[in-house]
């Protein structure tokens, strides 16, 4: 472990800029105009990305395995077992997060200069964009559990903050509510898990720690291993139960089945939001946290297996929902969920690096997306309705061709970025040996690849949809018709080309095996999932199958393009719409239920809505029959003490009162007497008095 | 015969005893402060009385010389009263007449 001071400026910078324009930002803004509010907000995140590179640059100076930097600013609650610290931590796991968290997140803010340009409240945007960023790192850098937690419900914070950021209408503001609840549900397992770790461990070997590294090296004694696996918990094995909780906290923040309800309506924030928050990094922080625990996950298979098939599941599901989604933005969003489902499903079968290229790559191309997205939507004077749009390749080209770059690589068109993450995951998950489920990995393998050719095709649909044939948005548009739609300004439109570019090209990093050339990000990853990988156990398919997979899934990507070509291309196909107005039940009821999302808002509605509304009710009826009555009762028992409390005090306190006055009053005048002012006669007096107090003494002592 | 411890007492007994009555009886001011300096004195006899045969101590005849330089500086003072008395309560100085300390 190396000292790195500079660490803690990652962090640190971003919540210094959101602390400019949190107290002086508005000020600003009126004095100097909107560049004294964006040009800080954006150089800090700026500083981070090269604080981070440096940071690289020192990584690399190390050792392979004596790759970390950590910095410690203080001791935090040093409690008992609790160590833990505001301290940072960088391994080569937390470099690939922060960079491309500091770099998405700096270009983003870029893009947002542009995009929010006509908001009053443009500092607000700015101040919570970089508390995002802080916190963000905070969560990323974080060298122990609470420090991690600290950052965890921060990022929670700030994605509320950011999805209501247009809190004026309702609907934003229920969104952002939406999203901070269903948090909460997976901050809870969070919660737990970290407890229940940490008093297992205690419990075992009478000693606990709160740091990830500590913890790491509890856990590899083979002693601790089968404390934990062998003590049960309701029915589960004690790491298993610490493993579900922790990954319940994953799939409330990564919007994974079932909590993944909050994902498709935190789209009512501003673009760049959903393109940096809800895309590109902070949905992904369930997956980092997998990743980040890989030593307690790999202990249980029962755990893995179960992630993986979550992220199965959640990856078909929710690709099936992007077919008749029309809401531009609404597409992404499904389409986020679904590729988080396959890095769930990399962590799962224990492929964590490629889980985390997974992340990264995705981090690329859909922020191009969605950002392309925003481009459209700006161009399109707040339009978001695919139906209404098409035809945008003349108007728009830039956005036009970035965005057919980043469909190429999220649907896996060879030699993207996307390609070789997405097929890396396909292949480990079904050459995994780990699963406990009967299929093992070709069942994952198998809902991998159904997800993909669902992927190609309802990205290249709403490419299609958006950029091809005529344009359909201009008469009627608000009744001013003739508004043509325009191209971004240029800070957008650069930003966009640069995360394509990235979406091409940052594939490259991790070839694949098969090949024979260098895979830098494995080997780069390497050391920080060494302490798992004897645990991992691969199914031992040979390179013919890696081979035919690769080429399958090529396929798969190709068949999802040319059916949504054939579909969707210039508008000219009349089957879609066929198909929308058939009356024959079957296509009719599909339809329905797929483009209302499988109805599952309104089973939640129903069941957990529901039971909270009948439990207001009851809550109601105990309020007004019960505490009510005990209120009023102590209100009336208040004022019987009052009323007697009254008779005593003019009674009985005021006349001993009144009495003491009285007879200070008749003292008084009685000792006036005494006060003649004759200097002779107080002589009299002292004289006597001496003479009295000399008899006296010869009386009773003489 | 020499003169022992109680013949001094018995002086300074007699002079106290003269004091008292001259601070009695008399209602002129200034023969209010001799009565007062009398007293003084016989304190101061008894001190140098008891400084002589108790122990041979200066610290009594030390204490003498203090007490009649206090006495001195009190009856200064007292002087002044009594020319304040007796330009505020016409020409006169005899105590009886001020009985009110406002002027």
């Amino acid at each position: 472990m190396t000292q790195y001071p500079l660490l803690a400026l990652i962090p640190l910078l971003p919540l210094l800029g959101a602390a400019y324009n949190a107290f002086v930002g508005a000020r600003m803004q009126k004095r100097f105009g909107y560049a004294a509010v964006h040009v800080p907000a954006i150089l800090m995140p700026g500083i981070s990305f090269v604080i981070t590179v440096l940071a690289f640059a020192r990584l690399v100076s190390l050792p392979h395995h004596e790759r970390v930097l950590t910095t410690t600013l203080w001791s935090w609650m040093p409690v008992g077992s609790v160590d833990a610290g505001v301290a940072f931590l960088m391994d080569p796991l937390a470099l690939v997060m922060c960079g491309f968290i500091t770099f998405v997140g700096t270009l983003i803010h870029i893009y947002s200069v542009g995009y929010m340009h006509e908001e009053p409240s443009y500092w607000r945007f700015f101040s919570y964009l970089n508390l995002f960023m802080f916190t963000m790192l905070v969560l990323v850098l974080a060298d122990n559990f609470i420090l991690m937690f600290v950052g965890w419900e921060g990022v929670g914070l700030c994605s509320y903050l950011l999805i209501s950021f247009w809190y004026k209408e309702k609907k934003n503001a229920v969104a952002g509510m939406k999203a901070f609840i269903v948090n909460r549900i997976g901050d809870f397992g969070f919660l737990l898990g970290l407890l229940l770790l940490f008093w297992s461990i205690h419990g075992v070997t009478g000693g606990s720690s709160v740091v990830f590294r500590n913890i790491e090296e509890i856990l590899a004694q083979p002693a601790v291993r089968e404390a934990l696996s062998s003590q049960t918990v309701l029915g589960l094995s004690l790491i298993s139960m610490i493993g579900i909780l922790f990954f319940v906290g994953a799939m409330g923040k990564s919007a994974q089945i079932p909590l993944y309800v909050w994902l498709p309506d935190a789209m009512a924030g501003p673009t760049p939001v959903s393109a940096l928050i809800h895309a590109a990094t902070m949905v992904t922080a369930g997956v980092y946290l997998v990743a980040r625990l890989h030593f307690v996950f790999a202990l249980s298979p029962l755990v893995m297996s179960w992630v993986a098939l979550v992220g199965a599941v959640t990856a078909v599901f929710a690709a099936t929902i992007g077919f008749f989604q029309h809401d531009i933005k609404k597409v992404l969003a499904y389409s986020t969920v679904s590729q988080l489902g396959y890095m769930f499903i990399g962590v799962g079968v224990g492929a964590y690096w490629v889980a985390i290229f997974h992340v990264m790559t995705h981090a690329f191309f859909k922020a191009c997306l969605f950002l392309g997205s925003g481009s459209v939507i700006l161009g399109c004077h707040h339009e978001q309705d695919m139906r209404r749009m098409g035809g945008l390749k003349k108007f728009m080209p830039v956005t036009a061709w970035t965005y057919f770059i980043a469909c190429c690589a999220i649907a896996g068109f060879p030699f993207t970025s996307g390609f070789f993450s997405k097929d890396e995951i396909l292949w480990k998950a079904f050459d995994s040996g780990n699963l406990l489920f009967p299929g093992g990995g070709l069942m994952i393998w198998a809902l991998g690849a159904l997800g993909a050719v669902c992927t190609a095709f309802y990205m290249f649909r709403s490419y299609y949809m958006t950029f091809t044939g005529e344009y359909r948005g201009a008469h009627g548009h608000n009744g001013h018709g003739g508004h043509q739609p325009h191209e971004s300004p240029r800070n957008m439109t650069h930003v966009l080309v640069v995360l394509a570019a990235f979406s091409l090209v940052a594939g490259f990093i991790g070839l694949p095996h098969l090949w024979h050339l260098p895979s830098y990000l494995h080997h780069w990853l390497d050391p920080v999932f060494s302490g798992s990988a004897e645990i991992i156990r691969s199914a031992g398919h040979g390179s013919g199958h890696e081979w035919a997979l690769m080429i399958f899934s090529v396929a798969l990507a190709l068949t999802g393009w040319a059916f949504a070509r054939w579909l969707y291309r210039d508008n000219r196909n009349a089957a879609p719409s066929r198909l929308i107005e058939s009356k024959h039940p079957l296509v009719c009821g599909i339809h329905r239920l797929v483009y209302n999302k499988y109805y599952v808002d309104e089973i939640y509605d129903a069941v957990f809505v529901g039971f909270v509304m009948w439990f207001r009710k009851i809550c109601d009826w105990i309020d007004r029959n019960i505490v009510d009555a005990l209120v009023n009762f102590a209100g009336l028992f208040g004022r019987l003490v009052g009323r007697v409390h009254g008779l005593t005090d003019t009674h009985v306190v005021d006349g001993a009162v009144n009495g003491t006055a009285w007879s200070i009053a008749s003292m008084g005048s009685a000792l006036r007497l005494v006060q003649t002012g004759n200097l002779r006669t107080y002589l009299y007096i002292a004289i006597s008095g001496a003479i009295a107090l000399v008899i006296m003494n010869f009386i009773l002592f003489g | 015969m020499n003169p022992g411890l109680q013949h001094f007492l018995v002086l300074s007994a007699a002079l106290f005893a003269c004091g008292l009555l001259c601070l009695v009886t008399r209602r002129n001011a200034i023969g209010l402060l001799m009565g007062i300096e009398l007293i003084i004195n016989a304190a101061n006899i008894n001190f140098v009385a008891f400084s002589r045969h108790l122990g041979n101590d200066r610290a009594g005849q030390v204490f003498a010389l203090f007490g009649i330089a206090l006495a001195a500086v009190g009856v200064t003072v007292a002087l002044a009263i009594v020319f304040a008395l007796y330009r505020n309560f016409n020409k006169s100085i005899d105590v009886d007449d001020a009985s009110r300390l406002r002027g």
